[in-house]
């Protein structure tokens, strides 16, 4: 019996997804503040390539219906684009220029 | 050099004279005594949005909504005949909050015949009347059949619900939202169902924060990277200018040119922009709605973007080209502190692709509000240090000015009602 978290496809992937599979953007963004710009610049630079090919796996699956390791690997894509505001946009974890302001999101869909 | 053109008068501020050219005061904003007047003179008497209906899907679902700086909670609900209503959430009992979860200061949403008081075990049907007294034969003189929580005006329009804390509105919903607004009537705002919730607490006056989302003027300077991620994209004289304004009654509302980043060249976007094919003006791959949607773009600008409707006094809609829209409200809680709540809504995802689409315009959304609460801080704090009583507003500020103009003057006219009664011979 494996215990891999994601589609044998993505394999290469396995050791980012115990830290970065998370189901809901608070816990995402606290996770992106709480990173240094290395890891998660190592993230993205593992990961991106091969999240074309990571959307296509998962939109073949009804959103309301995905096998376990597909959602495991949409929210590693939720993860990218979360990490990829600090390492495209702002070169930094936090916003620039939102000084000690938050906003928090307190509803979404699932998954 | 403006691309649009301007109306006869040369300028949009013209074209509306009682608005004025001059120099406009902030001090509304700054004061707790102007803090107090207008939750008296505007929001204890104006249709404040609390919701949409489809968070009401059928019969007994509700959803309690506080209403913050007004010292309330509202049951929302729909009853047995379809109906929108609205009840004050306090048991008629010993004035307990009736409904919520986890702790009295959060709220709660469900599904109910009928509501049961935590303290005492009294219970309301859907109409509010009140069904069970636990050993009633206990109490003096009390005449269940008259026991009832306290209603609230409750209207709904294009599918928001609305609710009026005065004893009588001033107007019926319809007739207070005017042509402008009521152009939007048949919207399908009920097709964008799929919600993306956002709260934040802000060291601002609410006005302060309004002010912020009526205006593109600051879009250039204080959101450079949503641009794009080149000198190209961020060119400050590209894209976004407002190309439309209008003012009904308190009112106000202006159309954008559009950023069509799905018309862009890949070089002037970020990697995730592409992937995604979404960002800050939403999924580009906007879902079928029939090619012209009624009410929006009323001036007929090319290459429309957004409008952007300010709903007097504290509702924004934000309605985009690529078929979705966001609803902002802004509640005050001082003269210096607001809660601000965004919501997005979507035409729901039918996939993950679609998802994920949906996901990076709400990333979006919020990175570069951050920027708008982060800033607006010191805003409020410069305004505070009073080191200037008055300010220049160019004219695409003219919605910042007919803004503070009718608060201005929904206030001194509760004022002069006040002081008239206060002048009446008591008998």
């Amino acid at each position: 019996m494996s215990d891999a978290l994601l589609p044998p496809r993505f394999i290469e992937m396995e050791r980012w997804a115990a830290t970065w599979c998370l189901a809901t953007e608070p816990q995402r963004w606290a996770l992106r503040l709480n990173s240094s710009m290395a890891e998660m610049q190592a993230f993205y630079d593992a990961f991106f390539p091969r999240a074309e090919d990571a959307i296509a796996h998962c939109e073949q699956f009804p959103l309301d219906d995905m096998p376990a390791d597909a959602e495991r690997l949409l929210q590693l894509l939720y993860s990218l684009l979360m990490v990829s505001y600090a390492v495209e946009v702002w070169k930094q974890p936090e916003v620039i220029n939102s000084g000690s302001a938050r906003i928090d999101r307190i509803l979404e869909p699932r998954p | 050099m403006a691309r649009f053109a301007k109306p006869a008068e040369g300028t949009w501020t013209e074209h509306y004279p009682e608005l004025g050219t001059g120099l406009v005061s902030f001090a509304d904003s700054i004061s707790p005594e102007f803090f107090r007047l207008e939750r008296e003179a505007i929001f204890k008497r104006t249709w404040l949005n609390v919701g949409r209906v489809e968070q009401l899907s059928r019969a007994g679902s509700f959803f309690t909504k506080a209403l913050p700086g007004l010292g309330a909670s509202v049951i929302v609900l729909r009853d047995t005949e379809a109906c929108v209503r609205a009840f004050h959430n306090v048991c008629r009992h010993r004035g307990n909050k009736l409904l919520w979860e986890g702790t009295p200061r959060d709220e709660t949403r469900g599904n109910a015949r009928q509501f049961v008081c935590k303290y005492h075990g009294w219970r309301y049907g859907l109409d509010g009347a009140c069904t069970y007294v636990h050993q009633e034969k206990e109490f003096f003189d009390l005449r269940k059949d008259d026991l009832r929580l306290a209603p609230i005006h409750c209207d709904t329009w294009a599918g928001f619900i609305f609710v009026n804390l005065a004893a009588e509105p001033l107007q019926p919903l319809r007739e207070y939202l005017g042509a402008m607004v009521g152009a939007l009537e048949d919207y399908p705002f009920h097709e964008m169902t799929e919600r993306y919730s956002f709260r934040a607490e802000n060291n601002s006056n609410w006005k302060v924060f309004s002010d912020a989302f009526q205006e593109y003027y600051h879009v250039p300077p204080l959101h450079t990277h949503q641009l794009g991620p080149t000198p190209e994209a961020q060119n400050p004289e590209y894209e976004f200018e407002g190309a439309h304004y209008q003012l009904d009654g308190p009112h106000r509302m202006v159309s954008t040119s559009g950023t069509h980043k799905h018309n862009w060249p890949a070089e002037h976007l970020y990697p995730a922009e592409a992937l995604t094919r979404s960002g800050s003006t939403g999924p580009w791959d906007a879902p079928d709605l029939g090619a012209t949607l009624p009410g929006v773009n009323p001036s007929g600008i090319p290459r429309w973007g957004i409008d952007n409707f300010q709903v007097f006094p504290n509702l924004e809609i934000l309605i985009y080209e690529r078929r979705w829209f966001v609803t902002y409200r802004y509640w005050p809680t001082s003269h210096n502190t607001h809660v601000f709540e965004g919501d997005l809504y979507f035409v729901p995802a039918r996939n993950a692709r679609e998802r994920l689409a949906r996901e990076y315009a709400a990333l979006t959304f919020k990175e570069y509000g951050l920027q708008d609460c982060g800033t607006l801080d010191g805003t409020q704090m410069g305004l505070e240090q009073g080191a200037f009583d008055d300010f220049p507003l160019n004219d695409q500020e003219i919605l910042v000015r007919h803004f503070h103009k009718t608060v201005g003057e929904w206030v001194a006219a509760y004022a002069a009602r006040s002081s008239e009664r206060a002048e009446e011979p008591t008998r």
